[in-house]
């Protein structure tokens, strides 16, 4: 008895948080949504066997139809096939961009807040001088430098979400280093690196997982206005961003062209954004009942 | 009946729970009490055991849901909770107010000390602006904040902790109330403040004939204030007694534990370093013991304490103890 | 030799202002302390808040950097440790907080937490690790099976047993105690007193007790300091200190200390006025504005901590 009653309250944390968001009707549509979109990427070849980029000039711009559910574009590719195999790449610029903003941003906020004085200074003005640009404009500026193209889109957007990791770290270690647990550790005699790793960093996770969705929501952003703008991802590979760009051309004979990819660029961005508004009043503490 | 005989609170079978994500919480399960004119009436007990959530019953100051409040509130004759929104605030602040026990948080950090007390009175006694700013003088003045025409235009953070508490007592008294709820009202102060504090409140009880019910978990302060002690556990009320009879005569088991584990001046001496402790925990709101509420920790236990919950057994006026081994 | 002697401890807080953050002054928390402790020895401090007793505990220990004076911890100044040095020094010499919910992380469970020095100090097995917690665990009155547990599904009095063992993990021969039971309900203050006391007899452990609540600290201490804006104003065996108070700033702590007795109804002595603030304490006696007994020397000259003999110790002119 002793036992199961044990095993319930260890569960309590992730139950309490667990009920909080699924009373969030807003946080469950975005959940709903990016498990579609997750599933849609992953079995891409099963729901649009064959390639999404070869072109049929014979059925170029053609209107939603039961043959091409979506329509088709200029070159006579069916825009649903190529939304399909467009999450792939999003959700994939999506990973790869908040790879490069945690592994680079999350370790230098927690050198930064932890130790202070002159690194943090130094860090710190380097991250105000990355702030001052709007983030996409910073992208924009690494495109130029780097060049255009799937993995360098990654890198530039990734750069530029950086300041924004350490930013939030940084704020979130100086109110955690203050616990007294914190002091404790250092009274048992525990070393810096391992006060930061064991202590610090799992208390600053909630922030952290938080800003993981609502930056996905950016990169999926940012990249699709890169795409738009022709430096990003390059055709033929299917970009919702790179398809609204050519799509704009026939705005006015084929508007269904531009408004499929715009339409999976918002709910994409949507549902990242309703789930991590939802995660952080679910595990935020203070927001109880 | 004289005057001073009638009473002026009576709490009859009093039951506030709470609706929260992991079930029901009986905060106050069937607590009756009475509070007559110009006593202090002492309510003791340990954290959790429902007196502070008994005060914030009888004015009202919870958030119903996730709160309900179920009995008999009576103030004067009037029953508090048959009023409308309207006519419990008419209550509040003005007949019965209420002291905390953190009073930074209490104070509203963005209005001047004068204009909060002021806002009481012309909210309630219908004075002008300019009057009720000189009452407001006049009250900081009777709680002895010096300099009081000064400190009226302070900010509450420019207040020391004491200077603080004696701001809210003047807040609290500002409309001349017939009862005041004082929930710990001295536990953030030092020892030192303290003593002003409890001075101060003697004081102004005997010039204004207010009742005080004196919530706190200190003895000393019971011992030193109260004429009359109620101690609660887990909800409900586990002893009433007068308060030298309560000290010297403690019927409860828990109350003989309580007086036994809080160190004295001087008993180390008598009783050797080993306090006498109530073994095991306070019980959580949703874990409370059936039969008898305290029979986990309580020494003298029988098995009719795990089975059946005790009823109160009144043993005298003002005196009644909720235990098998009293009944 | 004393297992721990300060000498002379200073820590001054600056004060900064501005953009430029210029120091415009120092807040002197802790303004020359000396005092020793012995072997098994308790020695109580007790003041009230502001009066700088948490920050002569932290600077002790050198969880808070001292402005100077010299600290000897089994003959070594622990002021002069440096890195490896300081953090093995650390195994001796522990520390137990105040607050049980925020001096356990949240994070961690009860074996992590109460581990954590194991690993920092010893080298040993993950079972031996293991045995050493469940040992630990069943010393401070908790059962070895809560050890997955984690602090939130534990009540206060249990969180300060989970300190009380986390600091024991060591063996150490000395514990700051700042404050342990003050934020406890009264029957679980009796508990963990009752334990400190118990380990202390068991494992000839040595406290400094720091706390606000007089009788408290009477009853666990051997010894009293009292402090006053930074200073020790008196210092004496408990029984001398309580039973006979000579500074007036002690005399008029113990009047205010309410008796639960309601036959014992006394006379309180009512100080004036709040505790000063120490970025600008009063000149001369840090007690003067307040004290019932002042002269005129008292504003000028500060009265030293001598002793009285028997080593009651008080830092008064009168006397």
């Amino acid at each position: 008895m002793t036992e199961e009653k044990e095993h319930r309250e260890y569960a309590g944390q992730f139950r309490r948080s667990w009920a909080k968001l699924k009373r969030n009707k807003a946080a469950l549509f975005g959940g709903a949504l990016l498990l579609l979109y997750l599933f849609t990427a992953l079995f891409a070849p099963v729901l649009y066997p064959g390639s999404p980029s070869a072109p049929n000039l014979m059925i170029s711009l053609e209107k939603p139809s039961r043959d091409h559910f979506l329509g088709t574009d200029e070159l006579g590719r069916t825009i649903m096939g190529r939304i399909i195999w467009g999450s792939r790449v999003s959700l994939l610029i999506a990973l790869g961009v908040i790879s490069v903003g945690l592994v680079l941003g999350v370790p230098l906020g927690l050198i930064s807040g932890y130790y202070g004085g002159k690194i943090d200074f130094a860090i710190q003005r380097v991250t105000d001088m990355m702030l001052a640009f709007p983030g996409f404009l910073l992208a924009l500026a690494l495109v130029a430098v780097l060049g255009v193209g799937l993995k360098n889109t990654v890198i530039s957007i990734g750069i530029s979400m950086i300041p924004i990791y350490i930013r939030l770290v940084r704020g979130c270690v100086l109110s955690v280093k203050e616990q007294v647990y914190v002091e404790a550790a250092r009274a048992v005699g525990s070393k810096d690196f391992r006060i930061i790793v064991r202590h610090i960093l799992p208390n600053v996770m909630v922030p952290i997982t938080v800003q993981t969705s609502l930056g996905m929501g950016t990169a999926i952003l940012f990249a699709a206005g890169l795409g738009f703008l022709g430096l990003g991802v390059q055709p033929p590979n299917p970009e919702w961003g790179a398809m609204l760009g050519s799509g704009r051309a026939y705005l006015f004979n084929a508007p269904h062209v531009a408004t499929f990819p715009g339409v999976a660029i918002f709910l994409a961005v949507l549902s990242f954004n309703l789930l991590g508004d939802g995660l952080r009043d679910a595990l935020d503490p203070r927001f109880r009942i | 009946m004289k005057e001073q005989d009638k009473p002026l609170l009576t709490i009859e079978g009093l039951h506030t729970c709470f609706h929260t994500l992991d079930g029901i919480v009986n905060a106050v399960d069937g607590v009756d009490m009475v509070v007559y004119r110009g006593e202090t009436l002492g309510l003791v007990g340990e954290s959790g055991c429902g007196k502070s959530v008994t005060a914030l019953s009888v004015l009202r100051l919870l958030a119903c849901p996730p709160a309900e409040i179920q009995g008999a509130i009576h103030f004067q004759g009037v029953d508090l909770l048959g009023l409308d929104r309207e006519g419990i605030r008419r209550i509040r602040g003005n007949a019965i107010s209420m002291i905390f026990q953190e009073p930074m948080t209490s104070l509203n950090p963005v209005l001047t000390i004068g204009e909060q007390i002021a806002e009481s009175v012309r909210l309630h006694q219908n004075l002008s602006g300019k009057e009720a700013w000189r009452w407001a003088e006049t009250m900081l003045e009777m709680v002895q904040i010096p300099g009081p025409k000064q400190r009226a235009k302070d900010y509450p953070h420019k207040l020391s902790g004491g200077m603080r508490q004696r701001a809210m007592i003047a807040m609290a008294l500002s409309c001349n109330p017939q009862l005041i709820f004082a929930d710990e009202p001295t536990t953030a102060l030092d020892v030192t403040i303290q003593a002003q504090i409890l001075n101060l409140m003697q004081d102004l009880k005997q010039e204004f004939h207010t009742s005080i019910v004196l919530i706190t978990h200190d003895l000393g302060v019971i011992a030193e204030m109260a004429s009359r002690v109620i101690v609660m556990y887990a909800g409900q009320v586990v002893e009433e007694a007068p308060v030298r009879e309560l000290f010297k005569n403690p019927r409860h088991p828990y109350t003989q534990g309580l007086l036994g584990s809080v160190p004295v001046i001087g008993k180390k001496a008598k009783m050797g370093r080993r306090l006498q402790e109530i073994p095991g925990v306070v019980p959580g709101p949703l874990e409370t013991p059936g039969g008898c509420r305290f029979h986990p920790r309580c020494p003298k236990v029988a098995d009719l304490c795990r089975r059946e919950a005790p009823l109160e057994t009144v043993l005298g006026e003002h005196r009644r103890v909720r235990c098998w081994l009293a009944a | 030799m004393s297992l721990l002697e300060v000498q002379d401890l200073k820590k001054y807080f600056p004060v900064k202002k501005g953009i430029l953050s210029r120091t415009i002054g120092e807040v002197r928390a802790v303004d020359g302390i000396s005092f020793t402790l012995e072997r098994g020895e308790t020695l109580g401090v007790v003041g009230e808040s502001g009066c700088g007793k948490t920050t002569m505990g932290r600077s002790i220990l050198r969880l808070i950097e001292p402005t100077s004076g010299q600290v000897f911890f089994n003959g070594r100044d622990i002021l002069r440790l440096r890195g490896e040095e300081l953090r093995k020094m650390r195994a001796s010499f522990q520390i137990i907080f105040q607050d049980p919910f925020s001096s356990l992380d949240p994070r961690m469970s009860v074996g992590q937490i109460i581990s954590e020095p194991l690993r920092n100090h010893l080298s040993g097995s993950r079972s031996e690790i293991k045995d050493r917690v469940a040992h630990l665990l069943n010393r401070v009155g908790l059962h070895p099976s809560q050890m997955g547990r984690y602090p939130h599904e534990f009540s206060g009095g249990q969180r300060q047993r989970i300190g009380i063992a986390r600091a024991l993990a060591l063996n150490p021969l000395a514990i700051v105690c700042d404050e342990p039971v003050s934020a406890l309900d009264v029957s679980i203050q009796a508990q963990v007193i009752n334990l400190l006391v118990e380990l202390q007899e068991e494992m000839n452990l040595s406290y400094i007790f720091i706390a606000h609540d007089l009788s408290v600290v009477e009853h666990i201490s051997d010894r009293v300091a009292v402090m006053y804006l930074g200073r020790i104003v008196e210092l004496a065996s408990d029984q001398a200190l309580y039973e006979n108070p000579v500074h007036p700033y002690t005399q008029a702590l113990l009047s205010a200390v309410p008796v639960p007795d309601p036959d014992m109804r006394k006379k309180r002595i009512i100080l004036e006025g709040d505790v000063p603030s120490p970025i600008h304490p009063p000149t001369g006696c840090a007690f003067h504005p307040r004290c019932p007994a002042r002269r005129n020397r008292c504003s000028r000259e500060r009265p030293e901590l001598l002793d009285l003999g028997n080593g009651h110790f008080v830092a008064c002119h009168e006397k």
